[in-house]
């Protein structure tokens, strides 16, 4: 299709917006001996839980609109990120209080991949193409669409 | 969909831009400043990414302390604090720049047997930063 508007119109953009949220977890895995949780997770197997102000960033990639002239308005992407992910889990502990992680060792790649298979359906415009999950500065996953299959 | 993990570590060293390759002169129009005969020193930040499946007992793709260990005991010990040019030896054939210590990183690193190591990104400084990738076979 001939685009009216600017130059270079169909090419691909990325949009990324950011929010936080600080939440308590711990590592346990009760499959495994009370040594072997000590061994695996160390520190982070103290039942008493410690916490993280999480940072995290979402990417969407598409064409922008050729009315708005936006892949998806970060408006929208604030309230989308806001009820999925920051009601969710902001001031929460993740062992306990977060249905999608029940059952489920709460570590950063964990909260990523259910962070995204939570974002992937209602991004409408666009398509989700990365989130990353900082735990701290020196620690994030990611979870990227690999084009070889899709998120289950 | 995909997941990887990434952790930062950091070293100090000093180097010099340099190749016998070429004359001192071409050697003073290449690398400017880094072609300085004393050398010079950056504080790097070192991203190691692995990629694998997320392992259902602990949650993880690789335990985050084997791989503080083997970073440490592969590339921070060997690089903290030492003139890279002469003290890792593989500098002394090959010029370090950022560049060639994420390739040098990376084959350091790619032993790692908990997970595939994806990505070494090194930044020289806040300014610029440099990226070895290799993909899955």
């Amino acid at each position: 299709m001939e685009g009216k508007g600017l130059p270079g119109r169909n090419a691909m953009i990325r949009i990324t917006r950011k929010v936080e949220f600080s939440a308590a977890h711990f590592y346990h895995n009760p499959d495994l001996s009370p040594e072997e949780n000590r061994r695996i997770f160390g520190k982070c197997n103290n039942p008493h839980g410690h916490g993280h102000n999480y940072v995290l960033e979402v990417t969407i990639a598409g064409e922008p609109d050729p009315t708005t002239g936006m892949v998806l308005d970060l408006k929208e992407m604030k309230e989308i990120l806001q009820r999925e992910v920051v009601e969710r889990m902001d001031h929460k502990h993740l062992n306990y209080e977060v249905p999608e992680l029940a059952g489920k060792i709460p570590t950063c790649e964990i909260i990523a991949v259910v962070i995204w298979k939570l974002l992937e359906p209602k991004i409408t415009k666009g398509k989700l193409d990365r989130v990353r999950l900082y735990e701290s500065l020196d620690l994030f996953a990611d979870c990227t669409a690999d084009g070889k299959a899709s998120a289950r | 969909m995909k997941t990887t993990l990434t952790k930062r570590y950091r070293f100090a060293a000093s180097h010099r831009l340099h190749t016998s390759k070429l004359s001192d002169e071409e050697n003073r129009h290449v690398y400017g400043k880094c072609n300085s005969p004393y050398g010079h020193g950056h504080n790097y930040e070192v991203e190691v990414t692995v990629a694998g499946p997320v392992n259902a007992a602990t949650g993880m793709i690789a335990n985050l302390g084997e791989l503080d260990m083997f970073v440490e005991q592969r590339v921070i010990e060997a690089f903290d604090l030492k003139y890279l040019n002469e003290e890792i030896v593989e500098f002394r054939r090959v010029v370090p720049t950022t560049e060639n210590i994420c390739r040098e990183i990376f084959r350091r690193l790619k032993g790692f047997p908990a997970a595939r190591v994806e990505r070494v990104r090194v930044e020289e400084t806040s300014k610029n930063s440099f990226e070895y990738e290799e993909e899955a076979v």
